[in-house]
């Protein structure tokens, strides 16, 4: 037992230091553009003079690694300074956003999550019949599609010419839960799409995998029923790849939002990214990557201590 | 009930009893579940979905009947050993071949193929389609079809581009690592690792945000964020080989570091090497078409299918279908690549058993 929280706990110090130097990569990304930052935000409108005092406002004139660890410490108390476009804070702008994005999230992996599973280990089950061969292609063209198109098609058939959602997605604080639901329903099926073809790919890989062990084989040399091979002998050791399986697609779920929300102008961090991308505005695109970041790694950790927990086989590493 | 519904069913049913007495179970199971399933959509939906399900059924036979005789095609007019690995190819390969040949030809010759230059403003905005224009115009009303052809070009070319940057490199460390073991590969690696550790989508943004939007900024940047997963395989296959006996020979003999990566050990990573070429070209593909979309990416006027999507998509809401044309372009390519990588996937790992 102490073992296992050894492991884990030194799984979790090294997503630690991964974060750490995630994040200073995004600070020092933006140190590192030509010039003053101040010189940058004022372009056209910059002399000497406003430069040295638009500098003195943001701090400028401290060393970077001081500010650094400023920007830092008040980004784990939430705080991610304030926007340079309309000087809102940053924080502000983005907590109803997140929200937002965690609930598209949320949707679209509780819907493609037991979907899926339960497609690829039919897929293994009929392993080379024709409903394999039919899954992989068409897996196969909906991982090769980019978001947008997925996204479109589903406008043009379930929005406009058959109207049943709408196409725009149109959250506000005030909806209900039904409501919201139904709101973000176009984009979520969207994802589920994209992540359903992943997911279904990889647990049809991992049973596949575990059918050829010995133990399988030995049930199945017994005489047991097939469903009694699957239920008993093959799920409880199915755990471990099917939760790593969906630890990743989590992490891939996290970054396919950004293109799915602009699509459906979406008012999540994805389209706040973007839109902030274009405007240079720096505080706000580091605030999101840092989120986003730290989003896919914990979910990538989650996937290792997940696997960890469910195969002893890990906790002995050789 | 028309004469249409008549002969439909007619077929679907003739099919499904022919396989049956022929004893393909498999194909009989499929259509005849394709029958009732056809049963049921046309008690709901009536003749126009019948006619739609038609229509999905022939490209369906269309693309396999192209598939099976340019297998034929190749398998006549190439050498006897490529052609004998060619008639092993499943049909989904060959239809990727078909596509990606289809592709070259357009981006080699889009000049001469497209009727008008990508930025001639030749008529209305999204002026409707006619005689001269195929699928009509665009946003400025330049010719759609011209720049979905030129599109082909540039979009096609820059990926291929970033991919091989990307490709270089990716391998040409991993082999280098792999070979000089050490220090070099821990600082390698840790590198790719960080590299990884966050997702590419966001990371480009960040990056493009700083260096500015415009089209050498994006090749170096995806060059960059997707290099350390080419890396990653290039350093795993050639870890595979460099404890084989003939390099620990070569090694002996007082070959240089030079002469065991490009004689010795890429030779025998080429298939590997290959597929992932593949497969690293459809993620690079798919992340550039996805920043020319949120308008990162490729600027105008040049032709491109990700931003042709965006500058377009007004036109969805009016029920039309035209913008989906260059993102189904795009997932046509992509899916044709995979086609191809999964066979050739296939073939390295039969011949390692």
């Amino acid at each position: 037992m102490i073992g296992i929280i050894k492991l884990v706990a030194k799984r979790l110090g090294f997503g630690l230091v991964t974060l750490f130097i995630v994040s200073l990569i995004i600070f020092w990304a933006v140190e590192a553009l030509p010039g003053n930052l101040a010189e940058q935000v004022l372009g056209q409108a910059a002399t000497p003079e406003t430069v040295e005092a638009l500098s003195k406002e943001m701090g400028l004139d401290r060393p970077a690694f001081v500010r650094y660890i400023d920007w830092l410490s008040s980004a784990l108390q939430g705080d991610f300074g304030s926007s340079l476009a309309n000087k809102r804070s940053v924080s502000e702008q983005l907590e109803p956003r997140f929200f937002n994005t965690m609930f598209l999230a949320g949707l679209a992996a509780a819907m493609s999550i037991p979907i899926s599973i339960i497609l690829g280990v039919l897929a293994a089950l009929w392993r080379d019949s024709i409903f394999d061969r039919g899954a992989n292609v068409v897996t196969l063209t909906s991982i090769s599609s980019p978001e947008f198109f997925l996204g479109y098609i589903l406008i043009l058939f379930l929005a406009v010419q058959n109207p049943i959602f709408p196409s725009i997605s149109n959250v506000s604080e005030g909806m209900t839960l039904g409501e919201r639901t139904f709101a973000t329903m176009l984009p979520a099926i969207t994802l589920t799409l994209v992540v359903i073809a992943h997911m279904m790919r990889m647990t049809r890989a991992a049973i596949i995998a575990l059918l050829a062990s010995p133990y399988i084989e030995m049930a199945r040399l017994k005489g047991e029923p097939r469903w009694k091979i699957i239920v008993v002998h093959a799920l409880p050791n199915a755990l471990a790849p099917v939760i790593n399986v969906v630890a990743l697609n989590l992490a891939y779920l996290i970054t396919g939002v950004v293109l799915v929300e602009i699509v459906f102008v979406y008012p999540g961090v994805g389209q706040l990214l973007v839109d902030s991308v274009q405007k240079r505005d720096f505080p706000v695109v580091q605030a999101c990557c840092l989120i986003f970041a730290a989003t896919y790694i914990l979910l990538n950790l989650l996937a290792d201590v997940g696997a960890i927990l469910s195969n002893p086989r890990l906790r002995h590493p050789k | 009930m028309s004469l249409f519904v008549i002969v439909f069913y007619g077929l679907l049913i003739a099919v499904s009893c022919l396989t049956a007495s022929y004893r393909r179970h498999d194909v009989f199971m499929a259509t005849f579940s394709l029958t009732l399933i056809c049963f049921l959509i046309g008690l709901i939906g009536g003749e126009p979905w019948l006619k739609r399900i038609a229509i999905g059924i022939g490209i369906f036979l269309a693309a396999g009947g192209i598939a099976y005789s340019f297998r034929k095609f190749l398998s006549l007019l190439l050498p006897r050993d490529a052609a004998r690995l060619i008639r092993t190819a499943p049909l989904t390969a060959s239809f990727g071949l078909f596509v990606i040949l289809v592709y070259l030809v357009a981006a080699i010759f889009a000049p001469i193929i497209a009727p008008y230059g990508e930025a001639d403003v030749i008529a209305g905005a999204y002026a409707p389609a006619d005689e001269k224009m195929l699928l009509g115009g665009d946003q400025l009303g330049r010719d759609l079809f011209s720049r979905i052809i030129y599109g082909a070009r540039n979009t096609v070319g820059i990926a291929l581009l970033t991919t091989g940057i990307a490709f270089f490199v990716g391998s040409l460390l991993g082999l280098m690592a792999a070979t000089l073991g050490g220090w070099v590969d821990q600082i390698c690696g840790r590198i790719a690792d960080t590299l990884m550790a966050i997702p590419q989508l966001i990371f480009a943004l960040l990056l493009l945000s700083i260096l500015g939007t415009n089209v050498v900024n994006l090749i170096l940047v995806i060059a960059l964020l997707y290099s350390p997963l080419v890396f990653r395989l290039a350093r795993a296959v050639a870890g595979n080989i460099v404890v084989m006996d003939y390099i620990e020979a070569a090694k002996l003999r007082g070959e240089k570091t030079w002469y065991l990566i490009v004689r010795e050990i890429l030779p025998n990573a080429t298939a590997p090497l290959v597929a992932e070429f593949g497969l690293r070209f459809c993620f690079v593909f798919l992340a550039i078409s996805a920043l020319s979309f949120l308008g990162l990416g490729i600027q105008p006027p040049t032709a491109d299918w990700g931003s042709m999507v965006r500058d377009n998509s007004t036109l969805i809401s009016f029920s039309q279908g035209t913008p989906l044309i260059p993102a189904a372009a795009i997932a046509l390519l992509t899916v044709a690549v995979n086609f191809v990588v999964d066979w050739l996937l296939h073939i390295s790992s039969g011949l390692k058993e």
